[in-house]
């Protein structure tokens, strides 16, 4: 990830590579670099003079290490690196590789037991039936809407706590916009089962306006997942808010700009980044999801649900379905990366 | 440059992973089939000739009902004294559907399963199931011998299990709610209901027999002899007719729990159902009752099966000879609502007229039950001039109905 995420940057003409992860192998790298190396190295050795001489050799033999690890920053690179990156291509691009691979193999159609027989039958049939479209279109509709409701709902909030709020309660509201992702996820989702049935509390406090709740089903889902991604949406939009510098806000006020005016062309666009990195959890996570669905989805399918009614049959089949949310947001984070989102996650 | 290096390394590191996936994923090789003369041939398996020392526990997959330790409900609790008499603490993971239990089953985490028809022989045909050596449960000849050695729990005279009981698929409705009180399927399959976002039905491909059940009676012309022996014709009425039940489904269920909280809420009024579900509804004071229409239903006859990679085999076992023991199995029956097995059961009923009631041992009763099968291109019908639809077809048509 991080040689692609770095790679745009000399094209851009920005000098240097700004990405984190594109640092330390870079040429500027060699400044972080130094103080980590150096740093540990003087440290022991103060330790081991204090401690009454240890034996030279041990402090050379130190020193030693040091300085090689000083010289080479690749080598420091690579110790660095070496553990992490393991676990992330080994467990995570293997088992995405693994499931990519069982996308070509077959099940036998009575005992279920996976046949490992080379062939695209499993593709063929995600992209010629009709209901697997359909599917995939509601589950992108759904993901959408989520977000949309998400950006609406959390906007106003993270603008009362990044900047209306007095500061001395800024971080509290945070940790309360934060509280809600220590409960359960099921308990939430069986809450919101409870408040959206039939003459239930939603159809109660409706009912004075001669109104009631939608039922279980695709807007009980949407709802219920915008409910349980709006911290995600809230807290970059803080971010970008609270970083918001005021001098541009006074210099928008001094050139005559109203408030209307100063948000849509002064904070919008500052804070557009963050929408978007905010974006990028509440859709990829509305994208994949299934429980909620079952919960309060009544008998609406998103392609969560045929990848799971699958999985317990045809797992080729179902990992032939499970790429097309990785390809949906795959292009999606392409998309994101041209807003420069990715820069403030 | 360096970029290109970098992913040099990352596809090396890709493609070494993809070769370790491909060496140890998947499931093993041995599997048996069904031939082209329509019988199954599983893999070779012998069962144990003897009980060896009890493990100190056993994991089991089940019905929802059928492995109770008292947390549900506090009178039902056959767990406990089994754990007691036997050192083996049992785990239990309850499955919705026979699909989940056969997938379940494939991770060979188990050690017995309590399969119904439409899972044992698939179990039986991929070698996850293990044949059974009866006697070494004791109380396998109290069973009724209209269970033994039937096409669902056994393979050329080898036994696979141990009948556990039998049951059908009823219908329930909110007695406050529905009216006149429903006596066919008629009420869950008509066009205009007045119960329209109100009804539920099992959220499972074997739910396709319910209607080709209901087809049997109301459409004679389609010449349907058994709910799971459909011909293309046949099944394409039958997913038609479920087609046409979706619009006015409220939601699908195979969470028992799920259908309990929507029939109290009212989010579902009538619908599939198990005896047990009821009772539980009614237990939480929801006025359902639950009948068996005039067609007939589908239903089940369930078998305890022992997993081929079982880890606990002699506690599995000693579960066996527990849960078909005549007090055991009568308070599972009772509390499933479903007949028993074990025949002297009936003596240890608390309601007297029980195994009356739920027709035990009756075979002209279960006439008018289906139990589970699973379909296969050989139609389990009998008949030779036609190819009847795979259970994998059901898989699919089942999805694509939903939308």
């Amino acid at each position: 990830m991080s040689s692609l995420s770095r790679d745009p940057h000399p094209a851009d003409g920005r000098p240097g590579g700004g990405t984190p992860g594109g640092a330390p192998g870079s040429g500027r790298g060699s400044g972080p670099g130094r103080t980590s190396g150096g740093a540990p190295g003087s440290g022991r050795g103060g330790a081991g003079g204090g401690a009454g001489g240890g034996p030279a050799r041990g402090r050379r033999a130190v020193r030693a290490v040091v300085r090689t690890l000083h010289r080479r920053p690749r080598l420091r690179l690579a110790l660095l690196l070496t553990a992490p990156l393991t676990w992330l291509v080994v467990a995570y691009l293997g088992a995405l590789a693994a499931l990519f691979l069982a996308a070509f193999w077959t099940t036998d159609p009575f005992t279920s037991n996976v046949v490992r027989t080379w062939n695209t039958g499993n593709f063929r049939q995600v992209l010629t039936t009709s209901v697997y479209w359909h599917v995939a279109l509601r589950t992108l509709g759904t993901a959408l809407a989520v977000t949309a409701v998400d950006i609406v709902v959390a906007f106003p909030i993270a603008f009362w706590t990044a900047r209306i709020a007095a500061p001395r309660y800024r971080h509290l509201l945070v940790v309360a916009v934060l509280t809600p992702l220590w409960a359960s996820y099921l308990v939430k989702a069986y809450a919101w089962r409870t408040i959206l049935s039939t003459g239930g509390p939603l159809d109660w406090a409706l009912k004075p306006f001669g109104l009631h709740g939608p039922g279980y089903g695709l807007p009980a889902v949407v709802i219920v997942l915008a409910y349980l991604w709006l911290p995600y949406m809230i807290l970059p939009i803080h971010a970008g808010l609270a970083g918001l510098p005021d001098d541009v806000l006074d210099a928008s006020a001094d050139l005559g700009a109203r408030t209307w005016r100063t948000f849509r062309s002064v904070v919008l666009p500052l804070v557009a980044p963050s929408v978007a990195a905010g974006s990028v959890f509440t859709f990829s996570l509305s994208l994949g999801d299934y429980i909620a669905v079952q919960i309060v989805g009544g008998k609406t399918q998103l392609i969560g649900n045929a990848i799971y009614s699958d999985v317990t049959l045809d797992l080729p089949l179902a990992a032939a379905l499970a790429t097309l949310p990785v390809a949906v947001v795959v292009l999606y984070l392409l998309a994101i990366r041209r807003t420069g989102a990715l820069n403030s996650l | 440059m360096r970029v290109t290096r970098h992913l040099v390394a990352l596809a090396a590191a890709l493609t070494a992973a993809l070769t370790l996936a491909t060496a140890c994923g998947g499931s093993s090789g041995s599997s048996g089939s069904v031939g082209s003369d329509g019988k199954l041939h599983p893999p070779k398996l012998t069962a144990q000739k003897s009980l060896g020392q009890r493990e100190s526990a056993v994991n089991l997959i089940a019905w929802a009902g059928y492995v109770e330790d008292g947390s549900d409900d506090p009178k039902a609790d056959w767990v406990h004294p089994f754990e007691r008499q036997t050192g083996c603490t049992v785990h239990v993971k309850i499955a919705g559907t026979s699909d989940d239990m056969v997938s379940l089953m494939k991770t060979g985490q188990y050690d017995a399963v309590s399969a119904s028809g439409d899972a044992s022989l698939r179990l039986i045909a991929s070698g996850d199931a293990a044949p059974v050596n009866t006697a070494l449960v004791p109380n396998y000849k109290d069973v009724f011998s209209g269970l033994k050695l039937q096409a669902w729990n056994s393979v050329g005279g080898v036994a696979y299990g141990i009948p556990h009981g039998y049951g059908a698929n009823l219908l329930m409705y909110r007695t406050d709610k529905v009216s006149p009180a429903p006596t066919s399927w008629g009420a869950v399959f008509a066009k205009d209901s007045p119960y329209k976002g109100h009804i539920t039905a099992y959220d499972s491909p074997i739910y396709i027999a319910d209607a080709a059940l209901y087809l049997m009676r109301t459409r004679p012309d389609l010449g349907i002899r058994n709910p799971y022996a459909l011909d293309q014709k046949q099944f394409d009425a039958a997913v038609a007719l479920l087609r046409q039940q979706n619009a006015n489904i409220g939601e699908y269920w195979s969470d028992y729990l799920k259908e309990v909280s929507a029939f109290k809420s009212g989010d579902s009024v009538l619908g599939t159902t198990w005896q047990v579900i009821a009772n539980t509804a009614q237990s939480e004071k929801v006025p359902v009752k639950a009948v068996l229409p005039s067609e007939g239903a589908t239903g089940w006859s369930d078998t305890w099966m022992l997993s081929a990679k079982a880890e606990h085999p002699n506690c599995a076992y000693a579960w066996f000879n527990w849960i078909v023991s005549p007090q055991v199995n009568a308070q599972v029956a009772e509390y499933f609502g479903e007949a028993p097995a074990n025949r002297l059961a009936c003596d240890h009923t608390a309601d007297r007229t029980f195994c009356a009631d739920y027709h035990a041992g009756e075979s002209a009763y279960y006439k008018r039950v289906w139990f589970w099968t699973t379909p296969i291109p050989q139609c389990v019908d009998g008949r030779k001039d036609v190819t009847c639809v795979p259970y994998a077809k059901w898989v699919q048509a089942w999805t694509s109905l939903k939308g």
